[in-house]
């Protein structure tokens, strides 16, 4: 469907209890759904003649380490028949497994190996879930919140052992996080944010 | 007595003038045929995304042009976009237009080295040479707007960094000229070239269904018919008011994807001159005082104007809470920013949709059943470029 707030009709009153939430924002459509109806879900949009989401775009996670619900995982879909973005998304818990897309799109595979890699979310029935971006043997989860910046260990040639080495990160002056906190206002529209803000304090 | 044969493992690469970087592609082969491929990335991650996460939007740009080096401002383009959109800028037009023409100028910059490598892959040394002395001008246009020739932090959200600087926009013209002659001999050194021909028609053909389940996008789903562009379908900046056509495949065979690529360098020269013709003078980014610094006029002057401007580059500007996807046409595909801004002065998370990617994942389904001597050839038509597959 051409027309955003008639796709996004379409999709409710079809999947109706299964979209938790629905909103149409910057010309695209974000969704959010159940982690358990993420396959039936998907397959919808894929296949309904009035969707046509035929392409996985990209697989991603937000993490939010306060929350219990720590990860916002995130898929992004394209309909080239209609012209249109949607945005699909559900949270979960640090350690629960998650349905792989990879039977319905062969694309998701390095995509889901990418989320494996960089947050440690493990994908049910993932043909080949290794490592991708990262080095071989690498230990932890770059792209969580909670994974410091510099990162746990460097490599170097070691001359006297005559071969590449692993120590930890050894740094001349540490990482430093400056605090812009200041009186400035910052711009209008975001006042209300920084009001609650200056309450922590 | 049977002989038992057993398949050999070949190790392509991690250095490899073929690899187009440091891919280490794992290849079993039975006799001269490939049966299967695995390529092991991340030879050159450098996190960019964590660090992103950890620098103002401002001094977030320059690792744009660290991803796909070869055109790196269409990459700062998409990330402009998607900061634009949350804050509800407008962008003057003059500086779209030389936004556009900047990121034309990339096109054409990625297109000559991928055609021309692809053609040194399959043994012609000639292309590379006269296609890299036109790239060498290309970046000294780069370099006299944004003062680098190739990592150029010029686009900023708004706008871009400065104004062209004087005579730039006729020697560009003066380029337009000149330029289509070089792609008629690279094109008379090539696209009738019979050994060319041989190594590239019928090699690593893609269907439509399977550029769909693939996620390709850019050439490697036109070449194979589907007439997809962003630039046309969803257009951002001044896209809508050029006239530009979309060339596209029939076969999806690697020849079918040069021929595009010759096809989008002769559209990007049109779109250059267009976007030349309809510059007018004016200001080149936006005249919001709480994302634009002052003038340096002004902070010489003015005690304000210098506060002001030490806070836009100490604490950056604030973007409101946000999640939002753009992408653009870069000129390997659909290179796209998802960005979570939660009102601070950094990004809270900013992934970075790569097309090759997505183009490298394939590589299993597209050369299996290939001979070796093919794996040149369909990895130089995948334009892949490890800034930003590995990010």
């Amino acid at each position: 469907m051409q027309n955003l707030p008639d796709l996004e009709k379409k999709i409710n009153s079809e999947l109706t209890t299964k979209i938790k939430n629905s909103e149409i924002k910057h010309n695209q459509i974000y969704i959010e759904i159940d982690k358990d109806n993420l396959i039936d879900v998907t397959l919808f949009l894929k296949t309904n003649k009035d969707t046509k989401f035929r392409q996985l775009i990209d697989i991603t996670v937000v993490d939010y380490p306060e929350e219990i619900q720590r990860f916002k995982i995130v898929y992004l879909f394209l309909s080239h028949e209609f012209n249109q973005r949607l945005i699909l998304s559900y949270y979960v818990n640090e350690n629960e497994v998650i349905e792989s897309l990879t039977s319905i799109f062969p694309s998701a595979n390095w995509m889901e190996r990418e989320v494996f890699d960089m947050y440690g979310v493990n994908f049910k029935d993932h043909p080949d879930l290794r490592r991708i971006l990262t080095d071989y043997g690498f230990e932890g989860h770059p792209l969580r919140k909670d994974f410091p910046l510099t990162g746990h260990s460097e490599v170097r040639y070691s001359e006297d052992k005559k071969k590449v080495v692993k120590e930890p990160v050894k740094l001349e002056q540490n990482y430093r996080n400056f605090d812009y906190e200041s009186p400035w206002d910052g711009t209008k529209y975001i006042k209300t944010q920084t009001d609650t803000n200056d309450k922590k304090d | 007595m049977t002989k038992k044969i057993k398949n050999l493992n070949l190790n392509f690469g991690p250095q490899h003038p073929a690899a187009h970087g440091v891919l280490r592609l794992i290849l079993e082969l039975d006799g001269e045929v490939v049966e299967k491929a695995d390529p092991h990335i991340g030879l050159l991650h450098r996190g960019t995304e964590k660090l992103i996460e950890n620098k103002t939007y401002m001094q977030a740009v320059p690792y744009f042009d660290r991803l796909d080096y070869v055109a790196p401002m269409n990459q700062e383009h998409a990330f402009a976009l998607a900061i634009e959109k949350i804050l509800e800028i407008e962008v003057p037009i003059r500086a779209q237009f030389i936004r556009v023409m900047f990121c034309e100028i990339g096109r054409i910059l990625s297109h000559i080295l991928n055609v021309t490598t692809q053609a040194l892959d399959v043994g012609a040394l000639t292309p590379s040479l006269w296609g890299f002395e036109e790239r060498e001008t290309l970046m000294t246009f780069y370099e006299r707007a944004s003062g680098s020739r190739l990592h150029a932090n010029y686009f900023r959200a708004g706008g871009v960094h400065q104004d062209l600087p004087a005579g730039l926009e006729e020697d560009i013209a003066n380029f337009c000229e000149t330029f289509p002659k070089v792609i008629n001999d690279l094109e008379n050194l090539l696209t009738d070239n019979r050994i060319f021909k041989q190594r590239n028609v019928d090699i690593g053909i893609v269907t439509k269904q399977d550029a769909l389940d693939y996620s390709f996008s850019g050439v490697m789903i036109r070449g194979s018919g589907v007439p997809w562009d962003l630039r046309k379908s969803q257009p951002y900046d001044c896209y809508e008011q050029l006239d530009f056509k979309i060339p596209v495949g029939k076969n999806g065979d690697c020849y079918d994807r040069y021929l595009c690529r010759i096809e989008e360098m002769k559209e990007s020269v049109s779109i250059i001159k267009q976007c030349l013709s309809k510059m007018e003078k004016g200001i080149v980014k936006s005249l919001d005082g709480k994302i634009t610094p002052p003038s340096k006029k002004e902070i010489k002057q003015s005690m304000e104007a210098l506060i002001h401007h030490f806070k836009l580059f100490t604490e950056g500007y604030r973007v409101p809470k946000d999640e939002i996807y753009t992408a653009v046409e870069a000129p390997k595909g659909e290179f796209g920013v998802y960005l979570v801004s939660d009102g601070s002065s950094k990004p809270y998370k900013c992934k970075i949709r790569a097309p090759g990617f997505s183009h490298l994942q394939s590589m299993d389904y597209l050369i299996k059943g290939h001979m070796l001597a093919d794996v040149p050839a369909v990895l130089g038509s995948l334009d892949i470029v490890f800034g930003e597959v590995d990010r």
